[in-house]
């Protein structure tokens, strides 16, 4: 069976200067917003619980169930902040989609806002990427002047400011208690919880955070209505999401499809492995979710198929790699993301991925002692739940998950370093430079 | 002091023991309730639960509600709930098993420089890693390194190597002090505790950080290298920096003070100090100083013997007409006595005065009759202030004046405490307090929900008025002694001269304090700091604050022991005036050998207390 994409996100990302507000207007941009604010707040709220509509940064917990632990009688703002600090390794979604149709997510952040009675909402954009945050900010600047931001929005009596902030690159602010703290002007480092953020955010005041997809999807669901979003999608994952493939693929992107499309489908969108080649393995959500082999390509890519088959849906990241690749290689790289991101805030992260790299360069570099391939299980099994948030958990499943797969060729690095195993020039994409 | 309810109680099962506690208790402190020691090291009970060294975990198979927690979970941040079950290392293996992983971790990147380090003998780490870790480490790769040591303050060093990064200092700063110029910086392994360039760790409490590290990342400049614990005998005194109170813990080598540390003392110091108490050591036997009493000649002061000095002494007080007792503010309670007991008694002189300056001319009469003889119970007391609506700062700069004062209003502001200063200008010390500048009493509106704390600048004719308002009040001198001195009698009574009249009259004095300047007179001196002896007719070396025992009374009237750490060669300043008083009791005969029945104040050398 072939998949159909199910263009609505992505669909005005092929137009000339798709970001512009004009553009976005002429495709029909803001009518949901209008129809929203023609609505109640609860009204609002309620049309995307039913929606079914889950978040779409990893954790995919109900959107509109996230909206009603906001307790409307804190007299305290009310604040909405959208986390675009898309920084897992494998994906690419919320960047093109902002730097493509800001406006999508700004309409989402109006319609959202609305719903749960905020009047000043953030955008956290992640450090790295000046040019997003730059783009975003003209958008920003656009809806001002076209009366959909400030006092009395569109005649409607309802006022909301966006404000735009840039991070300084640091991968644990995607955490969502450690972006508020970097939000606020501290060192990006994970909360105590309790207080949850919707009762004691930011600020101290009760506080939504959702991922940029989430937001951004929420305009088509007024639009279209919640059951339309319904009919798309699995039994418990509506709707339709962004896939980004990467890796070797012959055509990597971003690729929209309803939630429980399969890995096969996916792949066929996109051309098929690299000619020549074959599937390896590949990440289902992002470096931090366990791996999954070819045995796997035909299970459903929503919420519950990849909790069924022992890893997480995350954030949609399809990271392929086909039988050039060194598995050790490919592992002690994520590991050294995960050991410079770590935060340091608690032990087992900061020491852990510490001695994990450590282990596996000695693996990679075929020094490995017998034993060693234990003891990084060892290592990984005194990390595991035991951290302050949820990095450590990411940076361990990456290896647990590699190891379980394919240990012998872990256990080939007491001999053989990986580079002769699987000479990496192979497996490059782009040996030679960009073509 | 006021009621409180009684808290609401929770009971729970740890380790398949049944405790009842009250409602918000962390798990790590009811397990304490009942001597279970879970090991820890960012978790300390009067700092803010942060939950990052992750020590402590515990394994909760019911959360009080049916359901476990799949993982083990950090028992400093967890709340008690109705029947919650826990098991520690003690009866969980797979709690154990956490806990021996957190401690190797911890380890990889610790230097394990025990021998070398001033903690070891007595640091957290080491000793933890000892019951809660495995024997041996499997980590045999590269450390982290770092150049060392980093002079954070001129007293403080910091090796960054040994941090395990449980951020007790940069919390003590900012939650504690308020003084939030270390934090942490950088990120991952490479995180480390820093501090801005141009903004120095400017704070009179940084010392607490050093007895607070669970490691010895932090140390004190002046005991680096200087001992090791285990050689070292500990002492529980009071600290004679000011009125404050605290209780200290004093280290000594044969007699020899090394470090002191801030002591355990819930009602008053907690268990924090500032850095006067803790790095002003007084001296003490083995320091440099004159131990034998000078007797003025011809001019020029020589050596006597005790013998010889005490009868010079009776000789010149027996021979003048006027006389008059200047013990100075800095005696213990029971040489306070001893210094009035002489002037009643002895002298019969009713010129007494502690002070060392009058601040004016009703002080005395007002302290004789408001301040003296106050009973602990009837007093203002620290816990009221962290307790109160208001507190108003009448010529009373806490975090100068007494500094452990400053610290309890700081935590008072947590629970609504509200600070108001009748000040002229703003300060450091009451921006941190959020402090109300008003410019007159009167602004202040004292009403029976205000303590008023006014400090010894604080004119008489301001005194009686808040002690004829509404509101409560303590008087809070600057000097360790005056309390007690106070409670003694040591002010001028009917017809006694002050201390300014006392100097300038043509009368013996016999002076307790090098502070206190020469008098027109006869002067006897008894000095404990060796200071210099011209003006003096006759200078007795007396006991320090280390050579003797007594008690301090502090601000809140409450008594604290002073320790002996060793007897010096000198006796204490009591002994001497009984000695004193001996000699002017008895009938003077031309035949008697001078000082006769005197001891020659000689202990053996090295006599000391032991532990």
């Amino acid at each position: 069976m072939s998949v159909v994409p199910t263009p609505v996100l992505t669909a005005n990302w092929g137009q000339e200067r798709s970001w512009k507000l004009k553009k976005y207007l002429a495709g029909g941009g803001f009518k949901a917003a209008k129809k929203a604010l023609g609505l109640s707040p609860e009204e609002v709220m309620g049309i995307v619980k039913d929606s079914g509509l889950r978040g779409r940064g990893g954790a995919g917990f109900p959107t509109g169930v996230k909206w009603s632990f906001v307790p409307q009688d804190n007299p305290n703002p009310k604040y909405l902040v959208v986390n675009a600090d898309e920084s897992e390794p494998g994906t690419c979604k919320d960047m093109p989609l902002l730097l493509a149709s800001p406006h999508t997510l700004l309409e989402g952040i109006v319609i959202s806002s609305y719903a749960i009675h905020c009047h000043t909402a953030f955008v956290y954009v992640r450090g790295e990427v000046a040019h997003v945050a730059r783009r975003l900010q003209g958008a920003v600047a656009e809806l001002y002047e076209a009366g959909w931001l400030g006092k009395d929005i569109q005649g409607s009596g309802f006022d909301l400011d966006i404000i735009v902030h840039s991070g300084a690159g640091a991968y644990i602010c995607g955490e969502e208690t450690a972006l508020l703290d970097s939000l606020e002007g501290r060192r990006g480092q994970p909360r105590l919880r309790p207080p949850f953020p919707a009762v004691a955010g930011l600020y101290a005041s009760p506080t939504v955070i959702n991922n940029v997809e989430s937001i951004a999807t929420v305009p088509s669901i007024l639009r279209n209505g919640a059951e339309w979003f319904q009919s798309m999608g699995t039994e418990k994952s509506k709707g339709f999401t962004i896939y980004s493939l990467s890796g070797h693929v012959a055509n990597p992107g971003q690729y929209e499809a309803p939630l429980g499309t399969t890995f096969a489908e996916l792949l066929e969108l996109a051309g098929g492995i690299r000619a020549g080649h074959e599937l390896k393995f590949f990440t289902p959500g992002g470096s931090s979710t366990p791996i999954l082999t070819p045995a796997d390509v035909d299970l459903p890519l929503d919420y519950e198929g990849m909790v069924g088959a022992g890893t997480m849906l995350g954030t949609k990241a399809l990271q392929v790699f086909d039988e050039t690749t060194s598995i050790v290689r490919t592992t002690l790289r994520w590991s050294e993301f995960y050991k410079h991101e770590s935060c340091g805030k608690c032990t087992p992260c900061r020491e852990g991925t510490w001695w994990l790299v450590q282990l596996l360069k000695k693996l990679e570099a075929g020094q490995g002692q017998e034993g060693d391939v234990d003891k990084l299980l060892a290592v990984c099994d005194d990390i595991n739940g035991l951290s302050f948030c949820a990095l450590a958990g990411g940076a361990v499943a990456c290896v647990t998950s590699a190891v379980k797969h394919f240990r012998p060729e872990f256990e080939l690095g007491y001999t053989t370093p990986a580079w002769e195993a699987y000479p990496y020039e192979r497996s490059a994409l782009f040996a030679g430079g960009a073509k | 002091m006021s009621e409180t309810a009684p808290a609401e109680l929770v009971t729970l099962t740890i380790d398949g023991i049944e405790v009842s506690v009250p409602k918000g208790t962390t798990v790590i402190r009811a397990a304490e309730s009942i001597g279970i020691a879970i090991p820890r090291f960012c978790d300390h009970p009067l700092l803010a639960p942060r939950g990052s060294c992750r020590m402590c975990l515990v394994e909760i198979p019911d959360a009080g509600n049916g359901r476990g927690f799949p993982a083990p979970q950090t028992s400093c941040t967890m709340a008690v709930a109705p029947g919650m079950v826990v098991q520690t290392q003690l009866t969980s293996p797979k709690a154990k098993a956490a806990q021996e992983g957190i401690m190797e971790l911890l380890l990889i990147n610790h230097p394990l420089d025990c021998p070398i380090c001033d903690k070891g003998g007595e640091c957290p780490l080491q000793n933890q890693a000892m019951s809660a870790g495995r024997a041996e480490s499997r980590f045999d790769g590269v450390k982290r390194r770092y150049e060392k040591p980093v002079k954070i303050t001129d007293r403080l060093l910091l090796d960054r190597e040994r941090c395990v990064l449980c951020a007790r200092c940069t919390r003590f700063a900012e939650e504690i002090a308020g003084d939030p110029f270390i934090s942490l910086a950088e990120r991952g392994a490479y995180q480390q505790v820093g501090s801005y360039p141009g903004e120095p760790f400017d704070s009179v409490f940084s010392g607490n950080v050093v007895q607070i590290c669970p490691v010895g990342a932090f140390t004190a400049a002046d005991y680096r290298f200087n001992a090791r614990p285990f050689d070292l005998v500990s002492v529980d005194t009071t600290c004679e920096q000011c009125a404050a109170g605290c209780s200290l813990r004093a280290d000594h080598r044969h007699g020899s003070l090394r470090r002191r540390l801030a002591g355990v003392n819930p009602e008053v110091n907690e268990e924090w100090n500032c850095d006067r108490g803790r790095f002003h050591l007084p001296l003490g036997a083995t320091d440099d100083r004159p131990l034998t009493p000078l007797l003025k000649d011809g001019g020029a002061m020589r050596e006597a013997s005790w013998p010889e000095a005490l009868a010079a002494a009776a000789a010149g007080l027996r021979k003048a007409l006027k006389t008059g007792v200047l013990p100075g503010p800095r005696q213990t309670a029971e040489n306070a006595a001893a210094f009035a007991a002489f002037a009643r008694d002895t002298l019969g002189t009713p010129s007494i005065d502690y002070r060392v300056r009058v601040k004016d001319e009703n002080q005395a009469a007002f302290l004789l009759e408001q301040v003296k003889g106050k009973a602990l119970a009837e007093s203002v007391q620290y816990r009221d202030l962290e307790n109160a609506a208001k507190v108003v700062l009448v010529d009373f700069d806490p975090e100068a004046d007494a500094p452990i004062v400053f610290l309890r209003l700081f935590k008072g502001l947590r629970k609504g405490l509200k600070v108001v200063a009748v000040a002229a200008e703003p300060s450091r010390t009451l921006a941190k307090l959020k402090a109300e500048l008003v410019e007159t009493l009167e602004d202040a509106a004292l009403d029976e929900n205000t303590i008023v704390l006014a400090g010894e600048r604080c004119a008489s004719e301001t005194l009686r008025q808040i002690a004829t308002s509404p509101a409560r009040w303590a008087w809070i001198p600057n000097d360790v002694g005056a309390i007690g001195a106070i409670d003694a009698g040591c002010l001028p009574g009917e017809g006694g001269l002050d201390v300014e009249r006392m100097l300038n009259a043509s009368m013996a004095l016999v002076v307790g304090d090098d502070a206190v300047e020469a008098g027109m007179g006869f002067t006897v001196r008894l000095s404990d700091l060796g200071d210099d002896a011209a003006g003096a007719d006759v200078w007795l070396p007396v006991a320090t604050v280390t050579e003797q025992s007594g008690t301090f009374l502090n601000w809140e009237h409450r008594r604290g022991s002073v320790g002996l750490i060793a007897k010096g060669r000198v006796p204490a300043a009591a002994e001497v005036l009984a000695h004193l008083a001996g000699l002017l009791a008895a009938p003077e005969t031309a035949g008697s050998e001078a000082g006769e029945g005197i001891p020659d104040f000689e202990p053996a050398e090295g006599e000391e207390v032991s532990a």
